[in-house]
């Protein structure tokens, strides 16, 4: 076939490296300290989630899931990325391994669901997205790793992770208004117009 | 950006010198034996083991803590927990296989350099050549991430900035839209730029 060599270049070209990459270094900078305090400075929340999100709607499923694993990467080989300067192997083996490591299939699936959107998917279905991809998947791969962790039930660390629930919830409502207006100022943003534009392109 | 090295303490100890990918075996290892170890004296045994290979190591008590630090609050609270629902002998081994695991993995952190683990994890990520991300693109996407971290950052200083000039402080969606289509505009440039100098071709 005369596709040989060029079938790696249709399925990542240079424009989904940058993009990729600047997800990645985004999610990376919503952990600083000071990026966003919510309620003033009393409970200063981590927006990595949100950023994870983010990209899930905006990347789509494969290229969030590839930024989420580039982010981990760089984690895991000791640069303090996570919230709060963490970074290095700790994070992997520690109890909250599960919901970082959520973190891929979580952005992937939320990229899923909007993808099936077409080119202008709905607030309800943003919501949904970011419910069922950034809360649902991350708890899903998350509780069950702590349980083994740390010796207790899951029925128990389920209890305990729910302290984290509301503001998880609260980011997923944020992020979809966050996407929906961001979609609305930039149409590239929707995956499928992207898809699109890049295939025209060609 | 200050700070943006890895947390690795030189050092000519032996733990130094092996290679990233045995280290990184190893702990995968350890940390699946310390699930399985289940009695108090036997994690007991593995605490002595970890303390021992950071005394090996010399890389100090400050780098040390520095690693076990984060889990600090989480392991006060799995203690009490496991205290009140089980005894004292489960809530003494579930704490500390978990300050150990995180113990173990950052003594792998501190030993060794940010390049060498960089460059063994991209090894084991070359499987995702078959999804059309040669080892050549898969590199110029980490360098282009840890590039775009400080961008990024100055970016979110001048949305701070804007938005502090338009007197909406507070809200959440005035910082992020900006942002990430800040974000998006960025990306979208470098990417024709990238394309520009022919690596799509």
């Amino acid at each position: 076939m005369t596709d040989e060599q060029s079938t790696p270049k249709r399925s990542f070209p240079a424009a989904d490296i940058a993009r990729v990459s600047v997800f990645a270094a985004l999610i990376a900078v919503l952990g600083l300290p000071g990026a966003l305090n919510v309620f003033g400075d009393a409970v200063p929340i981590t927006l990595q989630t949100l950023g994870v999100m983010l990209a899930g709607t905006i990347l789509g499923t494969w290229r969030s899931a590839l930024a989420v694993m580039v982010l981990l990467l760089l984690v895991a080989a000791g640069l303090p990325l996570l919230a709060g300067g963490r970074g290095g192997l700790g994070v992997f083996t520690g109890p909250t391994a599960g919901f970082l490591l959520g973190w891929v299939p979580g952005a992937a699936v939320t990229g899923w669901i909007v993808e099936r959107g077409g080119r202008t998917p709905s607030t309800a279905r943003l919501v949904t997205a970011c419910l069922v991809g950034g809360v649902g998947v991350v708890y899903l791969c998350g509780i069950p790793v702590q349980a083994l962790v740390t010796g207790l039930s899951l029925g128990k660390t389920a209890v305990l992770s729910a302290v984290f629930l509301p503001g998880d919830l609260a980011k997923a409502a944020l992020a979809s208004l966050v996407a929906r207006g961001t979609q609305r100022a930039y149409p590239d943003a929707v995956p499928a117009v992207r898809r699109e534009r890049l295939r025209a392109g060609e | 950006m200050t700070g943006l090295t890895g947390a690795y303490v030189p050092g000519g100890s032996f733990l130094h010198r092996l290679p990233a990918g045995a280290k990184l075996a190893g702990l995968a290892l350890s940390c699946t034996a310390l699930l399985l170890l289940r009695s108090p004296a036997a994690l007991a045994g593995a605490a002595a083991v970890v303390v021992l290979l950071y005394a090996v190591s010399g890389v100090g008590v400050a780098a040390a803590w520095a690693q076990v630090r984060p889990v600090r609050w989480f392991a006060v609270a799995l203690f009490c927990v496991q205290l009140v629902f089980a005894d004292l002998p489960a809530a003494a081994s579930s704490t500390l296989r978990v300050v150990l695991a995180v113990a173990l993995a950052g003594l792998v952190t501190l030993t060794t350099r940010t390049s060498a683990l960089m460059a063994c994890l991209e090894r084991c990520l070359a499987p995702v050549r078959f999804a059309g991300l040669d080892p050549f693109r898969l590199s110029l996407l980490l360098s282009l991430t840890l590039r775009s971290v400080p961008v990024m950052a100055d970016l979110v200083t001048r949305v701070r900035e804007a938005q502090r000039a338009r007197g909406i402080e507070r809200s959440a969606r005035a910082f992020a839209v900006p942002l990430v289509v800040g974000a998006l505009r960025h990306a979208d440039a470098l990417g024709e730029a990238l394309a520009a100098r022919g690596l799509d071709d």
